[in-house]
């Protein structure tokens, strides 16, 4: 469980975190949103007690980074951006220099290290250096590195980057194993991959919690529009005066067998398709297809971080 | 205490996994035994005398160079970000990496200790003043060490690590030579005796000399554990930043 209470963090005059609060409870998958520069690892960082905010907390379990920050460090796995390890070691020294300053007993190491090189699908590369591993493999010894003490809480940041589709689909199923039981905070700024892997999506932007919720209510709660495309064929102006006041034709262009292609936004969630074709039928007109679709996660991103990077 | 052994182990590899320390060792045995010999068969004085006086005036660039590597470089690389996550205080991380590299220094200084026996078999040389002269190593290298490591901490380019290490090890040593003492003249001809306790070499001549004198034990003790607070105070600071 991670509890992020008001938390500010500046850099000189750059407030990179303003104000946020948030919870991650166990068996949750949350994924951090944002643009470049939003945030994200910022609050990771605070998170893990690498750096201390100017003002807020965070309690991991309880435990809060200024009192005891060794204890929050022990209930966390983390893996950092652009995952820096020591490039001297082989994989299975490195893993043993974790596990050892983790504090997993001695005669237990040897047998983490290899459950560990199995869940990350690391036997071909143990023993080699890390300097001579692929951006993907280093990125699996840095999930390994994260759960090698088996953390109730995990802060995984730009968790699949530089990995290639086939392990990014791995990686992901990894995570929502591991989410089952554990507290997740994962970041990304790939809207697909929060859609696919989490329960909860946060949108951070410019230091601020601008969204939150499953992807699904965040879709509804950005713009609580749905949209519907048309094609009709009859007397245009007549279906237009009668539409009732909920929707609003965004677009409208003339087709080829006089059809016309519409389309239209309404701001009730609810499905409303029968109506539009009860109506095409009280104004005699005809229908050609009909359908309804929500704002992606994408639209939602757009719209909620709008000026972020501009 | 076994996560100070998880680093300095880590530490120590690093060190002797890649070329540094061999570098390190091998360049000072050299320097060390060609400035020794140079003289050595010319005056015919079974002593290490000269030995140990050119001791200060190595460690002042060699230590500098094995400290520099310590926090500068786990800053670059960014891995600093991975070691400080797990849950380790940031004196055990400060003490681990510090014993790692003294450690490299110990090891050669003790490869030094042949030239000893070269000395003992050509003629007799005053033992003690040997076994007082490797002491003061010791403790003059442990206290350039530390100056290196707070260093270290401070920045994440190895050069300016070592050219800073250097710069404040070299003042430190020249403050309390007759080269600046002389200068100190009139009114602050009462300096002169802070300058000379403060003087990185004068504590080890005096140690060198045979005589361990309680005084510049604690000098060289106060020398080691201040940076070495101060490091982990520098630590703690950059995560409030």
């Amino acid at each position: 469980m991670i509890e992020v209470e008001n938390l500010t963090k500046r850099f000189g005059s750059t407030v990179a975190v303003d104000d946020v609060s948030f919870t991650v409870k166990p068996g949750e998958v949350v994924g951090f949103l944002g643009p470049n520069g939003a945030g994200k690892t910022t609050t990771m960082r605070v998170i893990t007690g690498l750096i201390y905010p100017q003002s807020g907390t965070v309690r991991v379990n309880g435990k809060d980074i200024w009192e005891d920050p060794v204890e929050v460090r022990e209930l966390l796995g983390y893996l950092p951006e652009a995952t820096p390890l020591y490039d001297e070691m082989s994989v299975t020294d490195f893993l043993r220099f974790i596990a050892t300053v983790r504090g997993i007993p001695r005669r237990e190491i040897p047998a983490k290290v290899d459950e560990m090189i199995k869940v990350c699908s690391l036997e071909t590369m143990a023993f080699k250096d890390i300097s001579e591993l692929s951006r993907g493999y280093r990125q699996r010894v840095g999930l390994a590195q994260a759960l090698i003490h088996d953390p109730p809480v995990l802060v995984l940041d730009e968790l699949t980057s530089g990995l290639d589709p086939s392990q990014i689909l791995e990686i992901r199923r990894l995570v929502r194993e591991l989410g089952k039981e554990k507290a997740i905070l994962f970041s990304t700024h790939i809207l697909d991959e929060a859609n696919k892997t989490c329960d909860r999506i946060l949108i951070i932007n410019n230091g601020r919690l601008v969204g939150e919720g499953s992807p699904h209510d965040l879709a509804a709660m950005a713009s609580g529009e749905t949209i519907y495309s048309l094609e009709f064929k009859g007397d245009t102006a007549l279906f237009t005066e009668k539409l009732p006041d909920r929707f609003k034709i965004t677009r409208s262009q003339p087709g080829i067998e006089g059809y016309t292609g519409m389309e239209l936004t309404c701001s009730d969630p609810a499905d409303h398709s029968e109506e539009l074709f009860d109506l095409t039928v009280a104004v005699g007109g005809k229908l050609r297809q009909l359908s309804r679709r929500e704002t992606t996660l994408e639209e939602v991103f757009l719209e909620l971080t709008k000026g972020g990077e501009a | 205490m076994r996560q100070v052994w998880a680093i300095y182990r880590k530490e120590v590899r690093l060190y002797f996994d890649s070329p540094i320390a061999y570098i390190f060792i091998i360049v000072f045995l050299v320097i060390t035994s060609w400035l020794f010999f140079r003289t050595f068969f010319l005056l015919r004085i079974s002593s290490m005398r000269g030995f140990f006086t050119i001791i200060p005036w190595l460690c002042m660039f060699f230590i500098p160079a094995v400290s520099m590597r310590l926090w500068a470089e786990e800053r670059k690389t960014g891995s600093n970000e991975l070691l400080m996550s797990l849950p380790l205080q940031e004196w055990e991380v400060v003490l681990g990496k510090y014993l790692a590299a003294l450690t490299v220094y110990v090891v050669t200084i003790i490869l030094t200790t042949p030239l000893a026996i070269v000395v003992g078999a050509l003629g007799s040389p005053e033992w003690g003043v040997i076994v007082g002269s490797y002491l003061g190593c010791f403790f003059l290298g442990a206290a350039i060490l530390a100056i290196g490591t707070f260093v270290s901490s401070l920045t994440s380019n190895q050069i300016v690590a070592f050219i800073l290490g250097v710069i404040i090890v070299a003042a430190l040593t020249v403050v309390g030579q007759p080269l600046v003492t002389m200068f100190l003249q009139g009114p602050l001809t009462v300096l002169v005796p802070y300058a000379e306790w403060l003087g990185l070499a004068n504590h080890f001549s005096s140690i060198a000399r045979g005589v361990i004198d309680s005084r510049d034990i604690i000098y060289y003790v106060i020398l080691t554990v201040l940076p070495l607070y101060f490091t982990v105070k520098s630590i703690q600071a950059s995560k409030v930043g």
